[in-house]
């Protein structure tokens, strides 16, 4: 079985954001970047896969510049067979990026598109979602399980207050929430193993997909500094407080 | 435990690195934050060594990493590196097991021994099935190696092997020892399974430092070994020296790792804690020692990314490796016993893990060439004259 997992790089959740000056962006300087953690349960989800079907390929698919190739790398060193870089110079939006991977995977023909259910970054969780509709395929997202039987795949979803499963024939597109899987490390011979994988490049432009943009950024600001606590000399005071300035209880 | 695992990389060595590198780097430091520091402590306080690590870290491929072929991972040099760094900014116990384990036993018999030895040996202790220790000092017989009193003397087709060792680094768990001793033509080591009748070890109790490792003294009465025990290319001091060679280079390395986290750790409080009215990082005395050990690390990281390179080039010498060591370890104990000082009261429970270092760091200052003993082999090399024999 072929899986196609979308991988997008994003600053490492240990750095501290810093936003630009002007509200542009934030400011990239001594920043390091990493597999958008959902995506990497997403790579070990589809190992697991392979290695259970003892078949297969795990094709990694990245939309974003030559510096991305680095976390391509980092998923093959985990055990992914090949990767593409669909190169865009300049940062495209959710739904040129959708596009663009729809348009590839109509090509590669997985059977499976495993994605993170969204970018530690921009938190949008739309891709896998927009990649079903483009497809036809249907959907499963927030997966906490799944189980492929023949050409039947059960997916058990993480929705509030419960767990919901359902069934569905792929091929189809599947979105990893927290708790599907704990991810392996990159081993050293994977490392060593992964830099004779191949990683083919397309230009963006080349796919023939709608690029122009639909959203814009107008501006980023920091989280408000969260007031210090302030100390009450008794239960009467706090529950006062609660009640009269948190309006809690 | 508070983790002050930590990027430090103030002159933007990074870009230096190749992908791999930094991969590799990267892998290593995400296992030690999850699977290490949060355990380190306790094995510290209860001098065990974590043994349950031995499976996780042959899978990741740590043991014999910069070697070729029988099932080592093959990676360059400055990884190598990288990866004693990251271990040794957890624990410098940790760190002493991947050394012992690489560059001291494995490399002794990658260097050499034998075909069937290597094939016999090697793919296992990459995969951690067999823990091996190195067996040269003894216990009258520290810097001065040559003066060793452990002797082998031919017994029809094999040997007999007579004396003790000690300070020997995961002694009572591995499973072979290579042991140096004398024979009639000079100095030759030998491959002594665990469990050969006369051969037995004894843990050294009682350590304030490197209690997260096991360190043993070893024992050879009468121990029969066959003539293919011997490590057949091994003739003379240079033997063993050249196997500490390779031990060294990565304790230059691990050092960074120790420093690192002192560091971080010296940071993080002094910037929060509050005395009279400001931050204590807000004085000049602890800025001073701030810098200070900004500047040594990242003097430090210098030293080792071109002693890496050099070693993948084949152009360095074992005197460049002793720079490194007498310099890297002095610095990071400086480092740790600076910010031990600065953590004040705290500084001396476990809760920071900056006493930890300090106190494993006496025993890297002396181990594997004490400081004094790189100065006389620098010494020697930059006058032409020995001072020590």
């Amino acid at each position: 079985m072929k899986i196609l997992v979308p991988v997008k790089r994003v600053p490492d959740p240990a750095t501290t954001i810093r936003v630009l000056p002007d509200g542009s962006g934030i400011a990239t300087d001594n920043v390091k970047w990493v597999i958008n953690p959902f995506d990497e349960i997403a790579i070990e989800e589809a190992l697991r896969i392979k290695e259970k079907q003892g078949s297969g390929e795990v094709v990694l698919i990245s939309v974003g510049q030559t510096a991305w190739q680095e976390q391509l790398r980092t998923g093959l060193a985990m055990g992914a067979d090949r990767a593409i870089l669909v190169k865009a110079d300049t940062p495209l939006d959710t739904l040129a990026i959708a596009r663009a991977i729809a348009k590839v995977a109509s090509d590669e023909k997985p059977e499976l598109i495993i994605i993170g259910k969204q970018a530690i970054d921009d938190d949008s969780n739309q891709i896998g979602q927009m990649l079903a509709e483009m497809l036809g395929w249907p959907q499963a997202t927030f997966a906490s399980k799944v189980e492929l039987a023949g050409e039947k795949c059960t997916v058990v979803r993480e929705v509030d207050g419960g767990l919901e499963t359902v069934a569905f024939p792929m091929p189809a597109v599947i979105t990893t929430d927290l708790r599907l899987n704990e991810p392996r490390y990159a081993s050293l011979p994977g490392i060593m193993k992964a830099r004779k994988k191949p990683l083919n490049e397309i230009a963006v432009d080349s796919l023939g997909v709608d690029l122009a943009p639909k959203l814009k950024i107008k501006t980023l600001n920091a989280p408000e500094k969260r007031q210090a606590g302030r100390k009450v000399a008794s239960v009467e005071e706090l529950v006062q407080v609660l009640h009269t300035e948190a309006k809690v209880i | 435990m508070a983790d002050f695992i930590s990027d430090l990389d103030f002159y933007q060595l990074d870009e230096l690195l190749s992908p791999e590198d930094r991969m590799t780097r990267a892998a290593v430091r995400q296992f030690v934050q999850r699977e290490v520091t949060p355990h380190v402590e306790k094995h510290f306080a209860d001098s065990t060594f974590p043994l349950e690590l031995i499976p996780r870290l042959a899978e990741f491929g740590v043991f014999g990493a910069n070697l070729k072929g029988y099932g080592c991972a093959g990676m360059n040099n400055v990884a190598y590196g990288l990866i004693m760094q990251e271990l040794e900014a957890a624990d410098s116990g940790l760190r002493s097991f991947a050394s012992v384990q690489s560059a001291l036993a494995m490399y002794a018999i990658y260097a050499w021994g034998s075909e069937e030895q290597k094939n016999r040996y090697l793919p296992l202790m990459a995969q951690g099935k067999l823990i091996g220790c190195f067996g040269l000092t003894e216990p009258d017989h520290g810097s001065d190696p040559g003066g060793m009193e452990t002797r082998a003397r031919k017994d029809g087709h094999g040997w007999i092997l007579n004396g003790m060792k000690r300070w020997i680094t995961n002694g009572s768990i591995a499973d072979l020892a290579v042991v140096w001793a004398k024979i009639d033509q000079g100095i030759t080591g030998f491959i002594v399974e665990k469990g050969a009748p006369g051969f037995s070890t004894r843990d050294i109790h009682g350590k304030f430092s490197m209690r997260a490792s096991i360190t043993s003294e070893l024992f050879f009465d009468d121990v029969r070994l066959d003539a293919g025990a011997q490590l057949p290319a091994a003739r003379g001091l240079k033997a063993p020296l050249a196997c500490l060679t390779q031990a060294r280079y990565g304790i230059a390395w691990g050092a960074i790792g120790a420093a690192r986290t002192c560091y971080q750790c010296a940071l993080d409080y002094t910037r929060a804690r509050k005395q009279f009215s400001r931050p204590l990082a807000g004085y000049q005395l602890v800025q001073n020692k701030l810098v200070n050990m900004l500047t040594e690390i990242t003097k430090a990281q210098l030293i080792c990314l071109r002693l890496g390179q050099m070693k993948d080039a084949g152009t360095m010498r074992p005197e460049h490796v002793s720079l490194a060591k007498r310099n890297n370890v002095q610095m990071a104990l400086d480092i740790a016993r600076t910010a031990r000082d600065m953590l004040g009261a705290n500084g001396i429970v476990n809760e920071y893990p900056v006493i930890r270092h300090m106190l494993n760091l006496e025993t890297v200052n002396t181990y594997e060439g004490a400081y004094d003993v790189h100065t006389l082999i620098l010494g020697r090399d930059i006058t032409g004259i020995g001072a020590f024999d």
